[in-house]
């Protein structure tokens, strides 16, 4: 047993464009990190093992369960919770999600932010079915799931439009 | 009962208003952001963590618990066992007070707590929590109905206690309550049918899974009270209950509740709360609690049942006769699972014209894990037999199932519970049948290896209740409205901006509202029951109502004119001179000293003595539910290609959030009829409570195509002619699924979740017996 005495990890990431540093028990995980030692809460802490998609933030560009990820993983790279892409007033992708409806309770809506911001960054326009495959990690028990779906769309077809 | 609220002026829609409209989520910005704080953002930097301590089994003798390793460890501050709360144990509950603060010498379910340890932090409690060690012997609980109703059962609660079951003749059995609703005459229906069908259905226990875990907060205040921070549908019954538990008044207990982050029902009625009370108080440090989703799977769920059901038919298709036997499985404790039950039971019969019925419903107590509200309290366990019934008359009178129903439902303001404390409709529940069919495309054919499926549900909401509003027009013509309903998803502040905006005049982005805090905001008895539209929606437009009136005579004296020559209308007063804005008005009234209009409006209902819902119906949620399958028949497996929704709603008052409430609540009910099921063993352990093993639906499990309705004939008692609309999707959501995969399979399946494994039996049993 090691509770208390456990080896300390100093962390160097860039967080959300900055640089952050921050020392951890080597086995907590980047969403303990996150939300605990830099006060991140927006990504949210549900089922801790990989199933719910809460707690969903990009890690290098990809999306990741950051419950499943430790935070002494992330030294030396770079991390993007939904406050790193939130901007005042709301992006089109969030205020999509108000038009459409797909915000009920909220507390999964961050991880679906996430992972929505990260298929359209592989995929920048994609099917309904495409989103569905895409976005079946993220659970949302109010069941947003076709207001969500709508948001996305409609989001894509306006980036497509604008880059035209 | 809703003529009582509908003799009010409810208003009309303005046409340049926000009710009625796609106004956004008041507050959809931080939640989509992530600045919304749920309980689990706040930070406490001092506060303790806790860990529950609890044994593996479900029912056992506590002979030991040895605290004094765990006490040693790093980090702990406290270990709270039953040996440090008062004797008798303090006990809690809303009508039985029977669920003691932490396990009373015998753990009753599995996950009930025996010791809370609190730590620095979180690892420490929960290495400590390891650490406890209690001895225990185990007993031969009873973990399902079968057990619990046997002549020789094992009785959960202990019968020679005098503080629990005192005087009640149940006291030697299980069964907690029992309810019959009856009237007409069975035996002599049953000699004019045509046809009577018989069978036994079971609808397994589930569990709420809000994607927020349970959190508790206590801290101890300076007067010697709490404040206790919880996500909870009820911060007003939390603050009475933990009040009445550690000797405090209402003064001294402040109960903060953050937006629950989802609740179905599943966070109205105290769990882990009274126990950290005690803790925080103990310890006199702030205590903090945060369970994950699996936790919060074994603290809360909803009942289970076992139907077996009767029902006549004549040739042509008519209901002669309904009986109905159900069980429901409830846990270790009360909690609200006597009013699911008798809630339940009472709409048993359905929305039918019924010349004879009777409904034999008992709650059973067994040593699981409490069963709570959910989603459709009681309705969805009876109208999966009642449905199930009544399709399958139809099926073997060779009649449309649709239309057998058209025929047998009651029409506006006639009985479908007959007697003295009588069921009447109290809306056009036909035409949500109509448009569910055309919606559905009812009478087109279909392909190979599809099946439709069609039922109806029905709820009663509340019975009674007490809703207050305040609202503050201020100086600057915004206002802030106060309102205890808790916000958990279904988007009452929303609707209460809307209504407030257009009561008062006010661009509804200037109305703040305010809710969750028992300090600053006035009682409100409950959120629940979807009662919240008609009740706090009530107080809120009477509270609306007192500024108008305020700001009128404010006004007539400041200006020298009669009260009596000036009318009002929503944000504005009208004078012989013309029309004055609101909010102009009231600064007028208002004068050099400028400050503010307070209103505040009330919303009371009695309830019914003798009723067995303790009260007439404030209105009633009607539901048509229609679900197209395409089945594989060689696996069983099935895609749910169509699924239609329509509910009778009054009135939409905010359309977009009718449809997420509406789709939301028919994915819940889907995932409850084919996927969802808890899981325990022979020791009444919970074997599925993780995410990965408990189902819920995802977006790959969403019907390919989902249409929802509403109906919307603007009679209900809420504003507006508003009603209630949450759970109308969830009600039927099984019988109709169910119907549409005998209709592709040709078998009939009993009991849920309709798994492909169930069907391809089913289907190999019926083609075995025609073999044979």
């Amino acid at each position: 047993m090691s509770v208390g005495t456990e080896s300390l990890v100093t962390v160097t990431a860039t967080i959300n464009g900055e640089p952050r540093t921050f020392t951890v028990p080597g086995h907590r995980t980047l969403l303990d990190a996150l939300r605990s030692e830099l006060g991140l809460t927006g990504t949210k802490s549900s089922c801790t093992e990989g199933e719910c998609g809460a707690c969903t933030v990009m890690l290098d560009g990809h999306a990741v369960n950051s419950c499943l990820v430790l935070a002494a993983e992330v030294d030396g790279h770079e991390v993007l919770t939904v406050e790193g892409v939130s901007v005042d007033g709301g992006t089109d992708l969030q205020q999509a999600f108000l038009e459409h409806g797909a915000v009920q309770c909220g507390f999964c809506i961050p991880g679906q932010v996430m992972s929505a911001e990260y298929l359209l960054s592989r995929n920048p326009d994609p099917s309904v079915q495409e989103i569905r495959d895409a976005m079946s990690g993220n659970l949302c028990r109010c069941a947003s799931y076709n207001r969500i779906v709508e948001a996305v769309r409609q989001t894509a077809t306006k980036r497509v439009s604008t880059r035209g | 009962m809703g003529d009582a609220l509908k003799a009010q002026e409810v208003g009309t829609l303005r046409p340049d208003g926000n009710v009625g409209t796609r106004t956004k989520r008041y507050g959809g910005l931080e939640r989509a952001s992530g600045a919304q704080k749920y309980a689990a953002d706040l930070d406490f930097p001092e506060a303790l963590q806790v860990a529950i301590v609890t044994i593996p089994v479900g029912c056992a003798d506590i002979l030991g618990v040895d605290t004094s390793e765990a006490e040693a460890m790093p980090g702990v501050v406290g270990v709270l066992t039953a040996a440090d709360l008062p004797s008798p144990m303090p006990r809690f509950g809303v009508s039985h007070k029977d669920r003691p603060v932490m396990a009373d010498g015998r753990v009753n379910f599995y996950g009930e707590p025996v010791a809370a340890v609190a730590a620095l932090t979180q690892e420490q409690a929960d290495a400590a929590a390891r650490a406890v060690t209690v001895d225990y012997r185990e007993l031969p609980g009873v973990y399902t109905l079968d057990a619990a109703l046997a002549p020789d059962a094992h009785l959960v609660q202990d019968p020679s206690d005098p503080t629990k079951r005192a005087g009640d003749p149940l006291r030697e059995t299980n069964v907690i309550e029992e309810q019959t609703i009856a009237w007409g005459d069975l035996t002599e229906q049953e000699a004019k049918a045509a046809l009577v069908v018989e069978d036994s259905y079971s609808y397994p226990m589930m569990t709420q899974f809000p994607i927020e875990p349970l959190a508790v907060i206590a801290e101890p205040t300076d007067a010697g009270g709490l404040t206790v921070y919880t996500p909870v549908q009820h911060p007003y019954l939390m603050q009475r209950i933990v009040a009445g538990l550690i000797g405090k008044t209402l003064t001294q207990v402040h109960v903060i509740a953050p937006d629950p982050g989802g609740g179905f029902g599943g966070k109205q009625i105290p769990k882990y709360e009274p126990l950290m009370a005690f803790l925080a108080l103990k310890l006199d440090r702030t205590v903090r609690l945060t369970l994950n989703l699996a936790e919060t799977t074994t603290a809360i769920r909803r009942a289970g049942a076992k139907v077996h059901a009767r029902t006549g038919f004549s040739a042509e298709g008519d209901i002669l006769f309904h009986h109905v036997v159900i069980d429901y499985q409830i846990g270790a404790y009360a909690d609200v699972a006597p009013r699911v039950m008798t809630k339940g039971s009472y709409v048993g019969g359905g929305p039918y014209r019924l010349p004879a019925c009777r409904i034999e419903a008992r709650a059973v107590l067994t040593n699981t894990p409490v069963s709570t509200a959910m989603r459709g309290y009681g309705a969805p366990q009876i109208s999966w037999a009642t449905e199930s019934q009544i399709t399958d008359g139809a099926r073997r009178l060779g009649l449309d199932p649709a239309r057998v129903r058209l025929r047998n439902l009651v029409d506006n303001g006639e009985e479908f519970v007959q007697g003295e404390f009588a069921g009447k409709a109290d809306g056009e529940w036909k035409e949500a049948v109509v448009k569910a069919m055309e919606l559905a495309g009812w009478d087109d054919p279909l392909p190979p290896n599809r099946g439709r499926g069609i039922a109806v549900g029905i709820k009663s909401s509340a019975t009674s209740g007490l809703s207050q509003s305040l609202v503050r027009l201020l100086y600057d013509g915004s206002a802030i409205v106060y309102a205890g309903t808790s916000d958990m998803g279904q988007g009452a502040r929303t609707i209460w901006a809307q209504t407030v905006a257009d009561e008062l005049g006010v661009p509804v982005g200037k109305v703040q509202v305010i809710s969750g805090d028992t300090d600053l905001v006035p009682f409100d008895l409950q959120t629940s029951a979807s009662r919240s539209t008609v009740f706090m929606g009530t107080a809120v437009l009477r509270a609306c109502r007192d500024v108008r009136r305020q700001v009128r005579e404010m006004y007539a004296e400041r200006v020298g004119a009669d009260p009596g020559d000036i009318d009002d209308e929503p944000g504005a007063l009208l004078t012989p001179e013309g029309a004055v804005t609101l909010d102009e008005a009231a600064r007028i009234g208002l004068g050099a000293l400028r400050g503010e209009v307070l209103g505040q409006g009330t919303c009371r209902l009695e309830g019914r003595k003798g009723h067995p819902l303790g009260g007439d119906a404030s209105f009633y949620e009607f539901n048509c539910t229609i679900s197209e399958v395409e089945l594989d028949r060689g696996t069983g497996q099935y895609v749910i290609t169509r699924h239609v929704s329509v509910s009778d709603v009054g009135t939409e008052l905010n359309p977009i959030q009718v449809v997420a409430q509406e789709e939301g609540g028919a994915i819940m009910g889907l995932g409850q009829a084919d996927m969802e099921q808890l899981v325990f063993d022979e020791h009444g352990r919970l074997l599925n409570a993780s995410a990965i093993d408990y189902r819920v639906p995802t977006y790959k499990d969403v019907p390919l195509e989902l249409l929802t309705g509403s109906v919307e004939n603007h009679d209900g008692p809420g504003p507006y002619g508003s009603k209630g609309m949450s759970e109308g999707p969830i009600l039927c959501t099984g019988a109709a699924l169910g119907a549409a995969v005998t209709a592709a399979a040709g078998v009939k399946v009993t009991d849920l979740p309709l798994t492909a494994e169930r069907i391809w039996r089913a289907t190999r049993a019926a083609a075995e017996g025609a073999i044979a």
